[in-house]
């Protein structure tokens, strides 16, 4: 048996020695760890116009994602009016954490009451010049959380490109929503309003697609996944109705 | 002075890799496997063997880990308060875990956020604490980081072979490249009858409870073939 002293010693040095050598992991690796969750937040938001840029997004290498994403996408923060904010009122809002869109945490704007809430918006701007706006919408799946970047055309009504992703759902069954290109795809050309101007979402059923301009099929044994992505497109899409509003007013103008 | 060079000497003599050293290898592979014999870690065995990629990496990280909790513990062996043992094992284990982690986050983003939590929970699987205590706690360092690698091996042998099972025949895939099952989108033409065109993938092998079998159906395999295996455990 050792002595009271002695095992006190010997904590004391074990616990100093494994707190510094973290300690100078967690701060060397720092720079690295922050490179890749911004890039892989880009890959998550080019993914939705992979279609346009005609390159698979996660093949990419660094470097060469962040000079798409500094030359192609303009980042913008709007309310839930449809009101641009500046980098300033988004740090006020924020507390100082972010200024650009890609830096918002999505899950705290998430629980915000409507009225407060930061969307996301990136403008991309294709090889030919033509313009989607990338909108995002948050959910929840089976197990967590659930997302997705919904790339649209310039009519801001049908679906150019979309990309989903998720915290936890079932590989195989849940997961597919991010993995399964024949399903995601099938979101491609759909219309968020019907031809009277309503806003009908689109929405995920079962048993096959009855109204092919606003139905997707759902994945079998992924009920509870389907109807997340069901209902954070309706509720998410329509966040951005203002802003869509104001941009169609301005190209009316114009 | 004169110490020293015995202490030296006898270090040298102590990384020799003879039969024993080779059975401390082989031996947690097959006839001291520890999730089909000892039954040991089969919760992370069930959570991460849904994707073959998942189970290389979480593998590779628990060999890494048992491997040098293992060393490091074997080589303290004399200080460590008896008092504390458990709780000075847990610590170099926390450490290892998390050295593993970041280093994964920095080298391999995707593959740390597809297995976050897991490579997490490492600290909880009994496989590591088991052998510190079994054997680490009573070894000289050179034979308890081999013990320390063939159990992580052994591991992640059975790791893979579940893996393997439930992502070909629940997603029709290997490292995520479509094997068997219908579908025209990657490389190989698997409208071909002799490619399983017609097997529709079971989600029943994705979900936790096939891994349960699976592992089940491994110990029979294994025990049928090995006899002296039976009643032992």
């Amino acid at each position: 048996m050792h002595s009271t002293s002695y095992v006190i010693k010997f904590t004391l040095v074990m616990t100093i020695i494994v707190a510094f050598v973290l300690a100078l992991m967690v701060s060397g690796l720092k720079d690295i760890h922050g490179e890749n969750e911004s890039v892989y937040n880009k890959k998550g938001i080019l993914s939705a116009v992979s279609v346009q840029l005609g390159k698979d997004v996660n093949a990419m290498s660094n470097e060469e994602v962040q000079t798409i994403f500094s030359k192609q996408i303009e980042q913008k923060v709007i309310n839930t009016k449809g009101e641009e904010l500046t980098p300033e009122q988004i740090k006020e809002e924020t507390d100082g954490r972010s200024s650009t869109a890609e830096q918002l945490d999505m899950a705290k704007e998430g629980k915000k009451a409507d009225a407060d809430k930061l969307l996301p918006v990136f403008v991309f701007t294709a090889s030919d010049n033509k313009k989607y706006n990338i909108v995002y919408t948050r959910g929840k799946g089976l197990w967590d959380e659930i997302w997705g970047y919904i790339a649209l055309e310039s009519d801001l009504n049908t679906v150019a490109g979309q990309a989903f992703d998720h915290k936890g759902e079932t590989p195989g069954l849940g997961a597919e929503i991010k993995d399964n290109k024949a399903w995601y795809g099938q979101f491609t050309g759909k219309k968020f309003y019907n031809t009277s101007g309503e806003f009908t979402s689109i929405s995920v059923v079962k048993g096959g697609v009855k109204d092919k301009t606003n139905q997707v099929d759902a994945i079998s044994g992924a009920t509870i996944t389907g109807i997340g992505v069901d209902e954070m497109l309706e509720r998410g899409i329509k966040y951005y109705e203002p802003y869509f509003q104001k941009l169609k007013s301005k190209e009316s103008i114009n | 002075m004169a110490e020293v060079k015995e202490i030296i000497e006898k270090k040298e003599s102590a990384f020799s890799f003879g039969k024993e050293e080779m059975k401390l290898l082989r031996d947690p592979l097959n006839d001291n496997n520890p999730v089909t014999v000892q039954i040991l870690g089969v919760c992370s065995a069930l959570a991460v063997t849904t994707l073959l990629t998942k189970a290389i990496v979480m593998g590779i990280a628990v060999t890494l880990v048992t491997a040098f909790s293992n060393l490091f513990t074997s080589m303290l062996r004399e200080y460590i308060p008896k008092q504390i043992r458990m709780i000075v094992q847990l610590v170099i284990i926390a450490f290892l875990v998390t050295v593993v982690e970041l280093a994964l986050k920095a080298f391999n983003y995707p593959i740390w956020k597809d297995l976050s939590v897991f490579i997490g929970l490492i600290i909880t699987n009994c496989i590591l604490m088991g052998r510190l205590e079994a054997y680490a706690m009573a070894n000289k360092p050179w034979r308890s980081f081999l013990d320390g690698i063939g159990n992580g091996l052994g591991y992640g042998l059975i790791l893979i072979a579940v893996a393997a099972t439930r992502e070909l025949f629940g997603k029709g895939s290997l490292l995520d490249i479509k094997i068997i099952g219908p579908t025209s989108e990657y490389f190989l033409n698997t409208n071909e009858i002799w490619m399983l065109s017609w097997y529709t993938a079971n989600n029943l092998i994705i979900l936790s409870p096939a891994a349960m079998f699976i592992v089940a159906i491994l110990i029979w395999i294994q025990r049928s073939k090995n006899r002296k295996l039976i009643d032992i455990s």
